[in-house]
């Protein structure tokens, strides 16, 4: 169980928000679906490395903040230009109020 | 030192300077913003624009409709007047932020308005969609932006001829027809991705088999009525789109990593600002593109404390910009420093602005 990474307490993302969370190097961003549904991803924009979670949330889309590329979050599609290359997504787990997610 | 020209290129010497001065999608100066209240900020809705779309395609039925009835009298010339400044100007902004995608909150609604304003405007929408994603990642950093309307010394012949979209309209066709032919210029081949070439090369022939469609027609029908109306308008209207969009970066700082110093707010009476859609706030749109054009007079509000003080309006921008790009013509290293409020920390100026070479 030791590559499942403690992120951060459930309240700390507001309903469709989204946090960077820096681990070891790597940039993530969590986020919160307007039903309390948790997801993880890289943190970084495929496109110009832009720290996602600055960006806009809108239902299952995270809109990065600087040219508008847009990704499902929940499965790390790429939605169309300028964003080419898919996100990766993590696995997560929610314990004792806490977000968990899982490196590869 | 003595100054040297500059390389606006994207394949040049002024674009390995740029690399090498740490300038290339950089970190850029963006003022402290509370997340909840940028959040507010950028919630995107459909009804101004579809409010404002409605009123811009009414108009521009009205007008063009008003144009047509008369025309063969002076009659017409107040309406394609109006209808000209809609549709060569107005698709400017229209463009602008449906490129984005924060017209709307719905997508395919920008998607459609995107395709439309571009072709109003002349513009091939795959290349100046990835033109301008590189505008914003690297904003008038010599060598890399595609989208310095005025490098120095500036061209003011080209500014000129361009009040009617002459010299950018014959760019746009020499292009269609390289594109068409399925190339791209080597200043494209830098900003476009493999994937969205061919999109490039059929909409090319979109556009070509459609102006020579209204060529055809004015033969047929022996008049150039349809070119009034599709086509030319992109010319005898564009003035207005000079007039905004000149506002923007022009004779301000090049290089520098920070819009406060390279882009300007300018304050605009409510006729410009439904035309341009408040690209007026060009300082917060740059440092916040997800800010749609409605809250953009908010987000002024928001974070003009930290902000140079705005022009009172747009003659106010022009008298700097006219003496200033003069002035270039005779000294390029010479540039508008915009001086920030008190207590503002400014991004250090950098090297590459100075007109240094590699050497």
């Amino acid at each position: 169980m030791s590559d499942w990474i403690d992120a951060c307490a459930l309240d700390d993302i507001d309903e469709e928000d989204a946090i960077t969370f820096k681990h070891d190097g790597g940039y993530y961003a969590l986020y919160r679906t307007e039903d309390d549904q948790y997801y993880v991803t890289d943190g970084l924009c495929t496109h110009e490395r832009v720290p996602l979670a600055n960006g806009l949330v809108m239902g299952k889309i995270i809109e990065c903040p600087k040219h508008n590329g847009r990704f499902d979050f929940t499965t790390g599609e790429a939605k169309g230009a300028p964003v080419c290359v898919n996100l990766k997504t993590y696995e997560t787990d929610i314990r004792g109020g806490r977000l968990f997610f899982k490196l590869d | 030192m003595t100054p040297t020209a500059r390389d606006y290129s994207l394949v040049g010497r002024d674009s390995e300077l740029a690399e090498q001065n740490g300038l290339v999608a950089a970190d850029w100066y963006s003022v402290d913003i509370d997340r909840k209240e940028i959040k507010r900020l950028m919630r995107r809705s459909d009804s101004p624009a579809i409010r404002d779309t409605l009123i811009w395609l009414g108009l521009l039925l009205v007008s063009g409709a008003g144009g047509a009835y008369f025309w063969g009298t002076w009659w017409c010339v107040p309406f394609f007047l109006v209808y000209g400044v809609l549709y060569g100007s107005s698709s400017d902004s229209r463009w602008h932020e449906s490129g984005h995608g924060t017209a709307f909150k719905t997508r395919w609604m920008n998607s459609a308005l995107y395709y439309f304003s571009s072709f109003l405007i002349l513009r091939e929408p795959t290349i100046w969609l990835w033109s301008h994603t590189r505008h914003h990642t690297d904003t008038i950093i010599v060598g890399r932006d595609p989208e310095i309307a005025t490098p120095r010394p500036p061209d003011i012949k080209a500014m000129l001829l361009n009040i009617f979209a002459l010299v950018s309209t014959w760019k746009t066709i020499k292009a269609l027809f390289l594109h068409a032919g399925g190339k791209l210029t080597p200043n494209e081949a830098t900003f476009v991705p493999e994937s969205e070439r061919s999109k490039v090369y059929w909409i090319a022939r979109l556009y070509i088999a459609i102006l020579l469609g209204v060529v055809l027609v004015c033969i047929a029908t022996g008049s150039i009525l349809p070119a009034m109306l599709v086509g030319l308008p992109s010319l005898y209207g564009g003035f207005m789109a000079i007039y905004f969009g000149l506002t923007q970066h022009s004779g301000l700082a090049e290089d520098v990593l920070d819009h406060r110093l390279n882009s300007r707010t300018v304050y605009m009476n409510p006729i410009f600002r439904f035309l341009y859609w408040n690209m007026n706030y060009h300082i917060e749109h740059h440092m916040f593109p997800m800010v749609p054009f409605h809250a953009l007079p908010q987000l002024h509000e928001a974070i003009k404390h930290d902000c140079p003080e705005p022009y009172p309006s747009s003659i106010a921008a022009y008298r700097e910009i006219i003496p200033t790009l003069l002035r270039q013509l005779k000294e390029p290293g010479f540039f508008v420093r915009r001086t920030l409020p008190n207590g503002a920390e400014p991004v250090p100026h950098n090297p590459g602005a100075v007109f240094q070479t590699s050497s």
